[in-house]
């Protein structure tokens, strides 16, 4: 464990406590950006550069975007509620705890990849052995991404392009004159 | 020749070469030797091109610019370059005014969310030959892409924290511009990507610096899809650094300064040099891919520096946008997205599958000519259809509420 996996690892499990811990929704989604960011700096750390970078411009740039945009178009700068514990806590804990173990059962089981031949340099010279292996992987990357895995590919292009549609729709404002009263309309 | 054009990289080993340095300390002085002088270099520039910047849209508004600061205690003059100098010590020395209301600790980092991503693009350019702070061989490009994907948010913590309805208002408007235009941005670059083969944008300039009939380096704006790209990628870039005619975050006459209305003093001045500093990097990312990097544009003028010819052509791209910012109106939120959805980004995909037949058509052996040809035909084509499209939408505006 080396002092720089220390306060990366450490910032991403403040960062991602805060997350849950604090009242303020915007404060919430903000922590949640370090998480992301820390997350991304693990990455790094272990060679993998394209995967590091694109978690910082997909979760950063877009889904960050996306949770503060629908915190400010659905909340508005209301006061946080208190805290509260109810019934549903409990449940709700137990759901959380029983989702962890199932994920890291199957993280701990799952297939071992074979270790690339370059895994004794990396330890040795972590420049030079980190641009061979990140060679390797982000243009098989995309050949695997285009060849073996292009249905979930395109199922996934699908279902996300029906759902942009949808949101366009949703969103559409209905026509004057098909309910009579145009201002009402407008309004929903 | 190359002794001027290597200079820098010789005066970095010179400086690390002297024997007094303990073996520790090298790493971290090399870095700070590739570290120091772009930032000394780029905090200049960002001092000067405020300073041009005035005087330029002095002259084209038919008015006198700054042109009374010189050396202190002195009547030298300088035809008012010292302004930036006096204006750097007045925000130092300014009370930093906090609103009452605001999130202080999200209203203090902004700022520097803003700054530190935008300062790390400079990392991955190449300034010249030889000359890169950080190499990345695979993921170059995507790093730039990367911090700048960061700023994004940083404008929201500002206008968000500053619990101000012009901030408020300003920092949505300009999220929502630049996700969308980042997406024309990162597709018109991708064109240089699938022609180039590579995302090292140390080695997209290698490949421009090829040479065509009569020692013309092979720029990729030499091509139509590059044409195309640098147009779609320059337009994207100036709406990503909020540049007019896209300046609709900071509006003055409409949002006071948008998103950083609510702040003064030295963090004002962070964010104009966040501003500026996007603006040097997104150029200088667009001469790297388009405009030949650090080559001279014919193969005899290689004996000018490489270096001269990349600040060169990064004062051009400057002053072309200076020039813009005092001629162009600025767009309607409306007309924003419909240029960005309507136009832009059916333009890059086009270009994109122009970029793919021009590989194929190379491959098959099609004379250079019509194969140039086609390809711009191929561009201009939808070109003009997507540009009628654009022209029907501009007619009376309908008020939904106001009538």
């Amino acid at each position: 464990m080396s002092l720089a996996f220390v306060i990366i690892a450490g910032l991403t499990a403040a960062s991602a406590v805060a997350a849950m811990a604090l009242r303020n929704l915007v404060h919430c989604a903000l922590s949640l950006v370090v998480m992301f960011a820390g997350l991304a700096g693990l990455y790094l750390q272990l060679g993998a550069e394209f995967v590091g970078f694109v978690q910082v411009i997909v979760y950063i740039g877009a889904v960050a975007i996306l949770i503060v945009f629908a915190i400010l178009l659905t909340r508005g700068m209301e006061q946080p509620a208190p805290a509260r514990i109810t019934t549903a806590t409990p449940w709700a804990v137990s759901i959380a705890v029983a989702a962890f173990f199932v994920m890291a059962g199957a993280a701990v089981n799952s297939r071992k990849f074979e270790k690339p031949s370059a895994a004794p340099a990396l330890q040795a010279s972590p420049g030079t052995s980190k641009q061979g292996a990140s060679a390797i992987s982000v243009k098989s990357l995309g050949v695997r991404l285009m060849g073996d895995y292009v249905v979930p590919l395109q199922v996934l292009g699908l279902l996300l392009t029906a759902a942009m549609i949808g949101a366009v729709i949703i969103a559409m404002p209905e026509r004057k004159g098909e309910g009579g009263g145009g201002e009402e309309v407008d309004r929903g | 020749m190359t002794a001027l054009d290597q200079f820098p990289i010789t005066l970095k080993h010179w400086m690390l070469g002297l024997s007094f340095w303990p073996d520790w300390l090298q790493p971290i002085l090399s870095a700070l030797l590739s570290i120091g002088p772009i930032i000394l270099v780029f905090a200049l520039l960002f001092g000067l091109v405020t300073v041009i910047e005035r005087k330029a849209l002095g002259r084209i508004q038919n008015r006198r610019g700054p042109n009374r600061v010189g050396i202190p205690f002195t009547n030298v003059r300088l035809a008012g370059f010292g302004q930036f100098i006096a204006d750097g010590i007045k925000t130092l020395t300014k009370e930093d005014v906090v609103p009452r209301a605001a999130d202080k600790v999200v209203h203090f980092l902004a700022p520097i969310a803003l700054v530190v991503p935008v300062m790390l693009a400079f990392a991955v350019l190449p300034y010249g030959r030889n000359m890169v702070a950080l190499d990345l061989p695979e993921t170059g490009l995507v790093f730039f892409f990367a911090v700048g994907a960061a700023t994004e948010l940083s404008v929201f913590m500002a206008g968000w924290s500053s619990c101000n309805k012009y901030s408020l208002l300003g920092a949505m408007r300009a999220i929502a511009q630049m996700i969308s235009y980042e997406l024309p941005l990162i597709l018109s670059t991708l064109t240089v990507v699938m022609l180039a083969g590579s995302l090292s944008l140390v080695s997209i300039v290698q490949q421009q610096e090829s040479t065509l009939a009569l020692g013309i380096h092979a720029w990729n704006v030499l091509t139509p899809w590059g044409l195309a790209g640098f147009f779609l990628f320059m337009v994207a870039a100036a709406a990503e650094s909020n540049r007019t005619p896209f300046d609709l975050p900071e509006a003055e006459s409409e949002l006071v300064a948008g998103y950083f209305t609510e702040y003064s003093g030295f963090k004002f001045a962070l964010f104009f040099l966040g501003e500026y500093f996007g603006l040097f990097a997104i150029c200088g990312l667009g001469i790297t891919l388009f405009l030949g990097g650090w080559t001279a544009p014919f193969a005899f003028l290689n004996v000018v520096p490489s270096w001269i010819w990349f600040f060169g052509k990064l004062a051009f791209l400057i002053g072309f946008f200076i020039w813009m910012r005092g001629t162009i109106p600025r767009l309607r939120a409306d007309q924003l997205m419909n240029l960005a959805w309507k136009f832009l980004l059916p333009m890059t995909l086009v270009n994109m599958v122009v970029a793919a037949i021009w590989h194929f058509a190379g491959q098959a052996g099609w004379p250079g000519v019509i194969r140039w040809l086609f390809c711009a035909a191929m561009i201009l084509g939808p070109y003009w259809m997507l540009g009628r499209g654009l022209e029907t939408k501009v007619g009376k505006r309908v008020y939904r509420y106001a009538s």
